[in-house]
């Protein structure tokens, strides 16, 4: 038996406002409302909802034929919750059929595993437990942001009790061999590695409805066709995508929901393949080999390395900044302050910094609300600077910072005191009239 | 052929006389440039000076000349005894450089007419009508610029008339391409846009000089006239200071407005921290980039601007108005809106406070700058004089 790991990315980060110096320790409110919300709406009209409507009724036809694998991130959740929360029951809907898998991910969708494995980790918990909440099942696939891996996180992945992880078949730590089949982390035999087919995801995620390119147009049978070509002893293909390539990378005019309707259709009948969830090809493929990964690959760009994220002095910059935080976040139980903490992390706004779009423009313009990485990189900083001044009165380092913490505690206390009070005298004042 | 030399141009490829005091006295220089062709240097005294306005060349003569109204005639062989004096007006001086021009047009042997800015205009068009060779203008700028929307009358017509003579027209950015082809009715196909650009320095990042206190520099340098947009920097100053101490900004320049804005600036209680130089030239402008941190040109329209670059050859991170023919063309530098003086505090703010984004700009701006190199530009000058010659 052959297998397609069918796997979708699902993320939307929380874009900043136009925060400028002067707001900054006056106003703490750090993001562009009307944004996340418009082009969370678009995504979801035009990708989200009708392919889960699509995947639904492919479940349904195909049976145990067809499966496939969702990470959705801690902040797209959150932006469901708050603008469709009609997308949520729809991936409630999947969940109930059995053949759709969630996997584990870093809620905050950040970077954290290029810095702290602890809080790395601690952001994987809280991700796994929202997950097994909301879908009713614990993840035991890990899927770091960006199919970000190392030989290291791998290892950590698996003491967390994830028995299998995602990540790019990069040409150059496979060298020779094929990504078609299951491999095992350098530091942990028992760590199961699934690697990304990225000729044939990319031939529908970037290629699809390419008029120059020599396979325009595909079709599910042309697609069904190139997997009988496979060397006939491979034993699994990796397709892993953006769930936005169904309706929004490509429109739905380019026919990119016809492709998906009819591909399981033409696999199976065509082809020894059939669509199954991570955990179940672990279990049922046996690794092949070793697969050496000493510096961190990602799915990004040509070079699939981190230099998107950070690869110049202003991202580096921002990361640490950002990151000196943590030992005083541990401190904090304030939930707005932790939520914006978890915000600030997402790698979206350290994508924007890169100055690589200067040559590689278009993926990296992908509803980026930056005209440039300067533009960027001084917005960040502005909202940092803000929240490490309240994290910093949070958690202050001197005797004179505790003073003012204790009475601003106090001033926060007398005026819900007084709001209490007030409250009291109008329903007394209602009484009385 | 230049109106006046000043007698310290780069003399390397081609050789500049002063004719300021010689009746119309030519003088030919033949040199081996890149393009194989040899070029001819001519030179026609004039008091014409670039980038002048009727009222700006009214000032300037009233003042150094006051009384001493000189009025130049023609001889019977058509040369025109120069002074070396300012004439009556400015229009009159622009009409006898276009006699002389035409003059030359008679006597030499050439393939095309190559006029720089509307004061140079009636020359060319004069040469062109005399020699039948084909004219092709160059616009540095364009009255709209200089004038800030009120155009003089007469300026406008010399420079529509050049314009409609030109067999093909040259302007330094897409901003001046599409004023001229809106403001003054020209067919698109007959412009194109050269950049300009900058001799390299290979050591100038390292020139810059690190100051030993934790001030920083924020400099404005140029005329100080509406077209610069002084009044945005102040402004912009005045917002950062409200909010940061330890920072300078200086105005170096002169100009019309210089009086309005020491003004403002005192209104403003900001003057212990916000300097005016005056006129800066040679050494001094480049010892005054040297002690920046950060240069700031809010020009409301500049169709090209090249002071930034020399700033970045400098290792000094620019903020740029998106008004500016260099914006279409420079990636690493902070692009705003003239009038956004939020968006210009902010900005300043940025770069006098994280350093990583000095240090990625000012990177990645020399190198940029340093790659903006005139052979290029020549290159395409070129190839507009060879479509006109192939027309012809």
């Amino acid at each position: 038996m052959k297998y397609i790991c069918f796997y979708f990315q699902i993320h939307q980060p929380f874009r900043f406002r136009n925060y400028s110096f002067f707001d900054i320790g006056k106003d703490h409110y750090y993001y562009n409302d009307y944004l996340n919300e418009s082009v969370l709406q678009k995504v979801v009209q035009k990708s989200y909802l009708p392919t889960n409507t699509l995947m639904l009724k492919l479940i349904k036809e195909h049976g145990s034929k067809f499966k496939i694998s969702f990470s959705i991130s801690g902040s797209a959740l959150d932006q469901f919750e708050l603008y469709a929360p009609e997308v949520i029951e729809s991936f409630k809907q999947l969940a109930q059929t059995g053949n759709v898998e969630f996997l584990a991910e870093t809620s905050a969708h950040s970077l954290a595993s290029q810095i702290d494995f602890s809080i790395f980790k601690k952001q994987i918990q809280q991700h796994a437990l929202r997950i097994e909440q909301l879908f009713g099942v614990k993840p035991k696939i890990f899927r770091n942001t960006e199919l970000i891996y190392s030989d290291q996180i791998g290892a950590e992945i698996y003491k967390m009790g994830f028995k299998g992880m995602l990540t790019e078949g990069a040409k150059h730590i496979l060298g020779w061999k094929s990504p078609n089949y299951l491999y095992y982390n350098a530091m942990q035999p028992k760590m199961k590695l699934l690697l990304k087919n990225y000729k044939l995801s990319d031939d529908i995620a970037f290629r699809f409805s390419n008029k120059n390119w020599d396979q325009y147009p595909l079709t599910a049978e042309k697609f069904a066709f190139w997997l009988t070509e496979l060397n006939p002893k491979e034993e699994v293909v990796n397709l892993f995508l953006d769930y936005e390539t169904f309706g929004e990378h490509q429109w739905a005019d380019s026919g990119i929901f016809n492709f998906l309707e009819s591909l399981p259709r033409a696999v199976i009948k065509n082809t020894p393949f059939t669509f199954e969830t991570p955990s179940a090809i672990i279990k049922k493929l046996q690794p092949v080999a070793v697969i050496n990964v000493p510096h961190a690959i990602s799915w990004a760009d040509e070079e699939r390395d981190l230099t998107a994220w950070l690869g110049n002095c202003m991202q580096n910059e921002a990361f640490r900044k950002l990151y000196g935080l943590s030992p005083k976040i541990d401190q904090i139980n304030d939930p707005k302050l932790l939520q914006d903490w978890e915000y600030l992390q997402a790698s979206d706004h350290f994508y924007y910094m890169s100055t690589k779009w200067f040559t590689d423009g278009e993926v990296h313009a992908y509803f980026n609300p930056y005209k440039d990485p300067y533009e960027a990189f001084i917005n960040y900083m502005n909202v940092l600077t803000d929240f490490a001044g309240r994290v910093n009165s949070f958690v202050p380092d001197t005797s004179e910072n505790k003073e003012i913490n204790r009475l601003n505690g106090m001033l926060i206390e007398k005026i819900t005191e007084i709001e209490r009070l007030k409250e009291q005298l109008k329903r007394m004042k209602k009484k009385v009239s | 052929m230049v109106p006046k030399s000043f007698g310290d141009e780069n003399q390397q490829a081609v050789e500049l006389l002063g004719a300021n005091q010689i009746p119309v006295k030519i003088t030919q220089i033949e040199r081996e440039l890149k393009f194989s062709k040899k070029l001819h240097y001519i030179e026609a005294g004039s008091n014409l000076v670039p980038y002048t306005t009727p009222e700006e060349y009214f000032n300037l003569s009233q003042k150094k000349l006051k009384g001493k109204n000189i009025y130049i005639e023609t001889n019977a062989e058509g040369c025109i005894p120069f002074s070396g004096k300012y004439g009556a007006n400015l229009y009159q001086e622009i009409y006898n450089y276009g006699l002389v021009a035409a003059q030359i047009a008679k006597n030499y042997e050439f393939d095309v007419i190559h006029a720089h800015d509307w004061l140079t205009y009636p020359a060319g068009m004069a040469a062109k009508q005399v020699s039948g060779k084909p004219l092709v203008v160059h616009v540095h700028a364009t009255d709209f610029d200089r004038s800030g929307g009120s155009v003089n009358p007469s300026v406008y017509r010399i420079e529509k008339e050049g314009l409609d003579a030109a067999d093909a027209i040259i302007t330094v950015s897409n901003l001046t391409r599409n004023i001229v082809i809106n403001n003054y009715k020209i067919k698109p196909t007959k412009v194109t846009t050269v950049y300009n650009a900058v001799e390299p320095v290979h050591n100038g990042h390292q020139n810059h000089i690190g100051k030993a206190d934790n001030e920083k520099v924020v400099t404005f340098l140029g005329r100080i006239t509406m077209q610069k947009g002084p009044e945005y920097f102040i402004e912009a100053a005045n917002k950062v200071l409200k909010n940061m101490d330890n920072v300078r900004f200086v105005m170096a320049g002169s100009g019309d407005m210089m009086d309005k804005m020491v003004e403002r600036a005192a209104s403003l209680g900001i003057m212990d921290k916000f300097h005016f130089t005056g006129f800066l030239k040679g050494e001094d402008v480049f010892k005054m980039f040297a002690h920046s941190d950060l240069y700031i040109m809010p020009s409301v329209s500049e169709p090209f601007g090249i002071s930034p670059l020399e700033a970045m050859q400098t290792g000094v991170p620019v903020i740029i108005s998106k008004q500016s023919g260099v914006s279409e063309i420079l990636k690493h530098a902070i692009k705003i809106d003239f009038w956004d003086i939020d968006k210009m505090a902010n900005a300043i703010y940025a770069i006098l406070n994280y350093p990583a984004l000095s240090k990625t700009i000012i990177e990645n701006g020399w190198e940029e700058a340093n790659n903006l190199r005139w052979d290029e530009s020549a290159q395409q000058v070129h190839e507009v004089y060879q479509t006109v010659l192939s027309k012809t």
